[in-house]
Parts: C-alpha cells; structure tokens; sequence
C-alpha cells in the first residue's frame, strides 16, 4: 500500500521542520545571551538535513542529520561596564544574525505545512479508495 | 471468471498503481524541498503504463509463491513495479546547494496526480457497477 508511506515521507519531514524551528527558537531566545554552561558566548546553532530511504529505493523521507555550530566570529560588542567585557572593554556577543533566523523562520513553518497539506491529500486519496465498490 | 475479472480491471488496477507511486515520489520531493544536494524525481506514468499493459497481455510472471510443498498450489502475479521509468526531473533553476525540487512544480503536479487518482477510482467504481448490474440483471 504504497500511499500509505506518504504519512511516513511527510511525517519525516514535518519532525524534521519541527527540529529546525526549535533549533531557530533557540537562536532567537539566545541573541543576547553573553555567557552559558562553557563560559563563552551562544553560538548560532543550524541543523543540516539528509534523506532517509522510506519503502523503496526512489522514496526518501528527511531527517536531521545533525545540529552544527555556526562557525562565524562572535560579534564584539562595546560596553566597557558588562561584567562579561575584556581588557579593551569588548563584550563577545553571540553570533546569531536575527533577520537570517526570521527567514529560517518562516522558511521552516511554510516547508511545515506544505507537508500537512502533502498528509491530508494522501488521507483523502485513501478515504476515496475505501469507498470502492459501495 | 477470474481472468475475465482481471482482464476488465487490470488497466485501471494498473493505472491506479502507478498513480500512487508518482504520488510517494511527489511527497518525497515535497518533503526534501530543503535537503541539500536531493534531487527531484518523477515517474513517467505514460511509459509505465504502456509497459505494464504489454507485459499484462504476455501474462509475464514477476513475482511468484514459493513452493515448499509438492501439494501447494502455484500463483503468479503479473505486477510490474514503475521503478524502471522513475527518472531525475529536469531543472529550470538550480540552487547554490544542489537542490533541484521546485516547489511549485510539484505542488502542481502533486495535485494534478491526486485528482486523476481520484478520477481512476471513479473509473473503477463504475465499472465495479457495471459489472454488477450485470451479474444481478
């Protein structure tokens, strides 16, 4: 029954969009935060997505591979009166760019509900086959 | 009896098949539309089909039971998978991380193919009638 792993494909990818909205609600929460659990300043995190064969070996689902760290320089940030700031009075702010996170965003939820939208066309599909015959 | 059933319902058994595939390939897309290097696929529904109806009149055995006794019946299922007519999609535009999916092409072609899957299962259940009015007179 192979539309039946449509829910499979979209379900992969709306956890997978899932993922990657928490992983950009984290980056927003933490645009200002100057220091964490290591002592240094957030860095941006992005995940990287890669296909999962689902059934046969055309179909492919989506997962999260794995969360990375943006590798760009902290921003250095004036403010000689944060207890964070160094000798020159510098304060490493971390490197999340918010309107790229705002793009991601709206890039993720979109991708999202592109993917309901896949799962309920695939349910109305199956609806109609069962109604075979009556 | 049974041929004869086959034989009224093979082409809309068969085009209803292909159909579902083109559709999971379709979803595939729709789900990797943000998959660095993914790139689109599409089944070519015309040739699939045209081949699977050659093959259906030569009675061709793809898959068959296996027989670990001498007193099991042998059974035959003429049911070729599309696999061989699934083939990349060309690109109008490429992106800068080898992704090929446009969203809108296959939006399009998602609900296109889901509205004549539609179409075929209204075919079928037609034909279910006509067959039916037949056998009850």
């Amino acid at each position: 029954m192979s539309l039946l792993n449509i829910f499979n494909i979209a379900g992969s990818a709306m956890s997978a969009q899932g993922q990657r909205l928490n992983v950009v609600a984290s980056n927003i929460a933490n645009a200002d935060s100057t220091t964490g659990p290591n002592g240094q300043a957030y860095r941006a995190k992005q995940v990287e997505f890669m296909t999962v064969p689902v059934g046969g070996v055309q179909e492919a689902g989506v997962k999260v591979a794995r969360v990375i760290d943006d590798a760009s320089p902290a921003k250095l940030e004036y403010n000689p009166g944060h207890p964070q700031a160094n000798k020159e009075g510098y304060v490493a702010m971390p490197n999340v760019n918010v309107a790229e996170e705002m793009v991601n965003m709206l890039s993720a939820s979109r991708s999202y509900q592109t993917n309901v939208d896949t799962m309920n066309a695939a349910k109305s599909m199956l609806l109609k086959t069962l109604t075979l015959g009556q | 009896m049974t041929g004869k059933l086959d034989n009224a319902l093979g082409f809309y058994e068969n085009a209803l098949r292909f159909r579902s595939q083109r559709q999971q390939l379709l979803a595939s897309n729709i789900a990797n539309a943000d998959t660095p290097h993914y790139k689109a696929k599409d089944l070519d529904f015309g040739k699939a089909m045209q081949a699977a109806m050659v093959n259906s009149s030569a009675a061709s055995s793809v898959t068959a039971l296996t027989q670990t006794n001498a007193g099991h019946l042998s059974a035959t299922s003429s049911l070729p998978g599309g696999g061989a007519y699934v083939a990349l999609r060309a690109s109008t535009q490429n992106n800068m991380d080898g992704n090929t999916v446009d969203m809108d092409v296959e939006r399009n072609a998602f609900t296109e193919n889901a509205l004549r899957y539609e179409t075929g299962v209204t075919l079928v259940h037609n034909k279910i009638k006509d067959l039916l009015s037949v056998l009850q007179g």
